[in-house]
């Protein structure tokens, strides 16, 4: 079992300056470059204690946002590539559909993985909608050039020898040849995310680790079409690295602490809404099923994660997406969630969102690393979390 | 707008068009707009009065099958011009609105000799401005609600060309036909944004006598625009519609319809 640290690097205190949405086509005059210095210091200090406390490292890529300045998950991998020492570090994830150069992007993999002495995993990633609207690539055939990008990428690391040549129909290149190789052979661990039966079995063909994001109890679903078409193909069952789950994660010594922390991180989750209104869809990134069916509906899809109203804490627990507790009261979320889904190897951890403070991040990071991962991967060995799930 | 398909289909260049005929005497080809067009089209009715109207949905739109090898404007041309001759329709007028308003241009320029005179209604298509200005709206960043204020004079009028967007009342094939024509948008549009960079050097190349009517109200394309556009076409007329926006011709059909009869019955000479 693996915790992932993981943070959006926010620039949280413009958030009740900003009028409207905080990303996109927020103006930059919000954004305070001394502040930006030093969160983004604050943020990697965080990951590097992180590192000392043995978890992993997860770092994302959104642009244009007061939610989250990592504009670059490669750049911020490479700063970390060279100051931490045990942490598997992994993209999740490139957003190779938004990106004009694949062959960059395989370039960057290369060398954040030769630095880091053979620890980077890589996640391929649609992205998100908006992204469309900064990289300014078409929304419609986003898939189409997310495969012939992933295809180059993986053929670019995994090729050893004279440099080959790519006529493809989003991407051409005359001489491919990839300096440095990759450390990992025959390339690092790659991931997908999905939200869908359809790309849970895709990731499940070509083995890759299935992430998911605050998808709730219908996880167990998409964890049963992994593992459905992982033995169908592999002959085996899957791992339980295979499979990846992210929600907030908060942990505090007693419940006034706990309550203290839960309200300054929930901000986070009030802040996701404020997009601009016209990209949140831009025409073309969903299916034309998708969308009629959301005309004919009338329906906007899935509303505030699929919680009740004015959720509680509980709610946000048993709903996957905010778990926040005491050490006892973690551990048992974490342990009803695992046996919720079916199980899941890779705890993908937004372990600092909203107002929390670094003292309070480092704080919550060292007590759950303490006294709830190893609990927790106990219960995982002796297969407790499986029991109910056979039941 | 989005109710009801056209009736017949017809294959050219690969491409299943759906497509309609309407009314008698010459040929008049129409190039609908970017939310796409159906068989109770008003323009097509009036123009069908006094012409033999084809319509067809472009590529990607109503139930216009789109190969593959279609993905952007240029094909679409290919594929109107293998849809022209497969008819073999000769001496036609094009009357194309907005994104039809560009096809109707680039169709133009090829060298045909099978299109004789041109109405372009708020096209759109043509960079104009330096590289730090975008003259044409970036619809694509409009929520369906907003539609009908944005393509429209009025919200109001917009909300009653648009059947007041209540898709939940119509059959699925609506809402799937409106999804379906927003997707295409996004295909052929998206960047540039609306325009070919190579299209304004190009327009020198229509000989076709030219009408450009522009609404007032196009929030879209405003008038400047459209002012250059038709000084782009040597001898194009350049009339602007009060009180319309830049779909202009469902808010007031029998205006765009008379202007456009009126120029097609006028003398070939120019």
């Amino acid at each position: 079992m693996r915790f992932w640290h993981f943070c959006e690097q926010s620039m949280h205190t413009a958030w009740a300056k900003i009028d409207g949405p905080t990303k996109v086509t927020v103006p930059n005059s919000f954004c305070d470059p001394k502040l930006a210095h030093e969160f983004y210091n604050r943020y990697l200090d965080e990951w590097m204690i992180a590192d000392e406390l043995g978890y992993d490292i997860m770092v994302n890529e959104h642009h244009a946002s007061a939610n989250c300045m990592s504009s670059s998950c490669t750049l911020t991998l490479a700063i970390l590539a060279r100051q931490t020492k045990n942490a598997r570090l992994v993209a999740l994830g490139i957003p190779i559909a938004n990106r004009t150069d694949p062959y960059r992007v395989a370039e960057e993999i290369a060398m954040i993985d030769v630095i880091s002495g053979g620890r980077f995993e890589v996640g391929l990633v649609k992205a998100s909608p908006f992204e469309l609207v900064l990289s300014n690539q078409n929304p419609t055939r986003i898939m189409e050039r997310f495969w012939e990008g992933h295809d180059f990428v993986v053929k670019a690391l995994t090729h050893v020898g004279a440099p080959f040549s790519w006529e493809g129909e989003f991407y051409q290149y005359r001489n491919v040849n990839l300096w440095p190789r990759p450390l990992q052979q025959p390339l690092p661990p790659m991931w997908m995310t999905c939200s869908s039966e359809k790309n849970a079995r895709i990731a499940a063909r070509l083995g890759y680790v299935c992430a998911t994001f605050f998808n709730g109890p219908k996880t167990k679903q998409l964890f049963d079409s992994y593992k459905d078409e992982f033995l169908k193909v592999h002959g085996k069952p899957a791992p339980a690295d295979r499979l990846g789950y992210l929600a907030i994660s908060v942990c505090g010594h007693n419940d006034a602490q706990v309550e203290e922390r839960y309200n300054k991180v929930k901000t986070y989750l009030d802040t996701q809404p404020r997009t601009p209104k016209g990209w949140i869809n831009p025409p073309g990134y969903e299916s034309v099923e998708l969308n009629a069916g959301a005309l004919k509906s009338g329906k906007k899809g899935r509303i505030n994660f699929g919680l009740p109203e004015n959720p509680t804490r509980q709610d946000m627990a048993e709903g996957g997406i905010f778990f926040a507790g005491t050490p006892d009261q973690l551990y048992k979320q974490y342990l009803d969630f695992q046996r919720k889904v079916g199980g899941y190897g890779q705890v993908l951890m937004l372990g600092q969102a909203g107002y929390l403070d670094h003292a309070e991040t480092v704080d919550s990071m060292t007590l759950f690393a303490k006294e709830v991962a190893p609990r927790l991967r106990e219960a995982v060995k002796n297969g407790v979390e499986a029991e109910a799930v056979a039941a | 707008m989005f109710l009801k398909p056209l009736p017949d289909r017809i294959t050219a260049g690969g491409v299943e068009f759906e497509l309609m005929t309407k009314g008698e005497g010459k040929s008049l080809l129409f190039l609908h707009g970017p939310l796409g067009v159906d068989a109770d089209d008003p323009l097509v009715a009036r123009l069908a009065k006094s012409n033999e109207v084809i319509v067809a949905s472009h590529p990607g739109f109503g139930l216009s099958s789109r190969p593959d090898f279609v993905s952007t404007i240029d094909d679409v041309v290919y594929a109107y011009l293998d849809l022209v001759e497969a008819m073999d329709l000769k001496d036609v007028t094009l009357v194309g609105a907005s994104i039809g308003g560009w096809i109707a241009a680039e169709l133009a320029v090829r060298g045909s000799d099978r299109f004789t005179k041109l109405v372009l209604i708020d096209p759109v298509g043509v960079k104009l401005g330096s590289r730090e200005e975008r003259p044409i709206y970036d619809v694509f960043g409009l929520t369906n609600d907003e539609l009908p204020d944005m393509y429209f004079g009025s919200r109001d009028s917009g909300l009653a060309a648009m059947h007041d967007l209540k898709f939940p009342d119509f059959p699925e094939a609506a809402a799937v036909r409106h999804a379906r024509n927003r997707e295409t948008l996004s295909l052929y549009g998206w960047a540039p944004t609306l325009y070919n960079p190579k299209l304004l050097q190009r327009l020198h190349r229509i000989k076709a006598p030219t009408l450009v009517l522009w609404g007032d109200k196009d929030r879209v394309v405003g008038v400047a625009y459209g002012q250059q556009y038709a000084a782009a076409i040597s001898g194009a007329k350049f009339e602007v519609i009060p009180g319309v926006g830049h779909l202009g011709y469902y808010e007031n059909p029998d205006e765009f319809g008379r202007r456009t009869q009126a120029f097609l019955s006028a003398g070939r000479s120019r």
